[in-house]
């Protein structure tokens, strides 16, 4: 019994990063068809003001961190993306790619490829201990926050004019125009919608691991690409299921595992990944409108 | 109201509308006739903002509009209800109606015409909350009218309306577009129907090859002529 709840909270720990990481991914994914490999640079560059930030009082380097991201986010959106709205899925994702190169190269100049390390919300480091349970205050408030954001989230989808317009966009982008719906405002909303959750995923990853380099956002993409495929790329719902169902996976061939094998969790978790793509090729939850449009 | 001269449309090398000139008049129901592939679709969403014409120019209300985008089309008061309905499918009927309101200013107003909406296609009150993906075609196509008349359009395009419906619903679509022109909404009309079209538009342009070959105000376009005209026949009155 210990064991199991000690696992499900580790699960929903793991879970919540990738849930974070891949609804980044699966908004812009849905409204303009883009694998956006640059999310994960979006997670660095905060990192990396998390890093500028870190003796502040923590809301000002949470709000510092949440207002470049979305700042760069935005730009990002501006300057590269809106010119090749509209153009095939192949000049959408080189563009990402060399979006993504750009940044990082970026970053290499103005930090040097020297990791650095912060100790940022070091409060958050202890734990908590109930008998044989142990959590630490860090996988509470990642959790916690992941959930408020996703709440949050449908929330706006549900509840807004914007974020109506948003769902619409997304499965008809032309219609929704012809409607009146503003399309630069729009994707200029989801990609800082996209920056707010990525600078969660930094400050989070930051507090959590200490280290920040010019290459971490890459991780992150890859794990969220995956749990938004696994999903179904598009279903926001998906997103976030595929990234709980990854974090379960994780956390369960890190239990599972004998400590030889431990180094390769990563490979028995794509392995199963690909099995589940060859039996579900359009994900968990593929959304009718996505089936239409590819 | 509405001008459009020396109009064309081209796909990459194809070209779809070439040199296309109408015009369509305050209150009147203005049908636009063709075969399959004649260029009508691509006029209409030439002039809703849709497709970026090659060449040509589209004024209405006495300015120049075009290659204005879809999104500031609907603000100058031209909406599109396009072929295949295109409904939000995932959205409820609530936010698809929401939706063609999306333009406009008066929100206060909205939530009267929403009602005026669902008096005049009462089966959409009964799916209100409902996603629009669960209609039948009809349903679909009655929705799909009802959120482009949310926008108050001045001008109303309407693609193949009564395209795939049941006879009862393709009668209904007809008495709605009557009862349009009675509310004085402007229609331009692409209709494959080509009989209850002409008997329904005060006028019609006929279109082949991307070109018009043919104008008539009503009366003055008999089936027989109108098939001569499909096949290749060129007069203009």
């Amino acid at each position: 019994m210990t064991t199991a709840v000690q696992f499900v909270l580790d699960a929903l720990t793991a879970g919540s990063f990738y849930a974070l990481f891949a609804l980044g991914i699966a908004l812009i994914f849905g409204i303009m068809q883009l694998v956006n490999f640059a999310h994960g640079e979006l997670i660095m560059v905060g990192a990396y003001v998390v890093y500028l930030t870190y003796r502040w009082p923590w809301p000002a380097m949470i709000a510092a961190t949440v207002a470049a991201v979305v700042l760069l986010a935005l730009l990002m959106e501006r300057i590269a993306f809106r010119p090749v709205r509209g153009a095939n899925p192949a000049t959408l994702l080189i563009t990402s790619f060399a979006v993504s190169f750009l940044l990082q190269n970026l970053a290499q100049m103005a930090f040097t490829t020297l990791p650095k390390s912060a100790d940022a919300l070091p409060a958050l480091s202890r734990s908590i201990t109930a008998g044989r349970i142990t959590i630490s205050w860090l996988s509470v408030v990642t959790i916690v926050t992941t959930a408020v954001l996703l709440v949050a989230l449908a929330l706006f989808l549900r509840r807004t004019r914007l974020g109506v317009q948003m769902r619409a966009a997304a499965e008809d982008f032309g219609m929704a125009q012809l409607c009146g719906v503003r399309g630069n405002r729009v994707v200029a909303a989801a990609f800082a919608i996209g920056g707010v959750l990525a600078a969660a995923g930094s400050v989070l990853l930051v507090s959590q691991t200490g280290g920040i380099s010019i290459t971490m956002g890459l991780a992150p993409v890859l794990f969220g690409f995956t749990a938004a495929a696994v999903g179904g790329l598009g279903s926001l719902p998906g997103a976030v299921a595929g990234g709980y169902l990854l974090g379960f996976g994780t956390t369960l061939l890190q239990y599972a595992l004998p400590y030889q094998l431990a180094g390769y969790r990563d490979a028995f978790l794509f392995l199963g990944v690909f099995a589940l793509m060859s039996l579900r090729p359009g994900g968990l939850l593929r959304t009718a409108g996505a089936e239409v449009r590819v | 109201m509405l001008t459009v001269a020396d109009l064309s449309v081209h796909y990459g090398r194809i070209r779809a509308v070439r040199g296309v000139s109408l015009r369509v008049d305050d209150g009147e129901i203005v049908g636009l006739l063709g075969p399959n592939g004649a260029g009508k679709t691509s006029t209409l969403a030439a002039v809703a903002g849709a497709l970026r014409p090659a060449e040509g120019t589209v004024t209405f209300d006495g300015t120049e509009v075009t290659g204005h985008s879809a999104e500031r089309m609907v603000r100058h008061g031209v909406t599109m209800v396009p072929e295949g309905r295109r409904i939000f499918a995932t959205l409820t009927v609530a936010e698809n109606l929401s939706l063609g309101a999306t333009a406009r200013r008066d929100r206060a107003a909205v939530s009267g015409d929403v009602e005026d909406q669902l008096e005049r296609f009462p089966v959409l009150r009964r799916y209100y909350r409902s996603p629009a993906g669960r209609l039948s075609g009809g349903e679909q196509q009655q929705l799909a009218i009802a959120r482009a008349l949310l926008a108050r359009p001045r001008l109303l395009l309407l693609d193949e309306p009564s395209l795939g419906l049941a006879p009862l619903l393709v009668d209904l679509v007809f008495d709605t577009i009557a009862r349009l022109r009675a509310e004085g909404i402007t229609v331009l009309l692409v209709e494959q129907n080509a009989s209850r079209a002409v008997e329904l538009a005060d006028r019609c342009y006929v279109l082949r090859g991307g070109g018009i070959v043919a104008e008539a105000p009503r009366g003055q376009l008999h089936p027989d002529r109108l098939g001569a005209l499909y096949l290749g026949d060129r007069e203009v009155l």
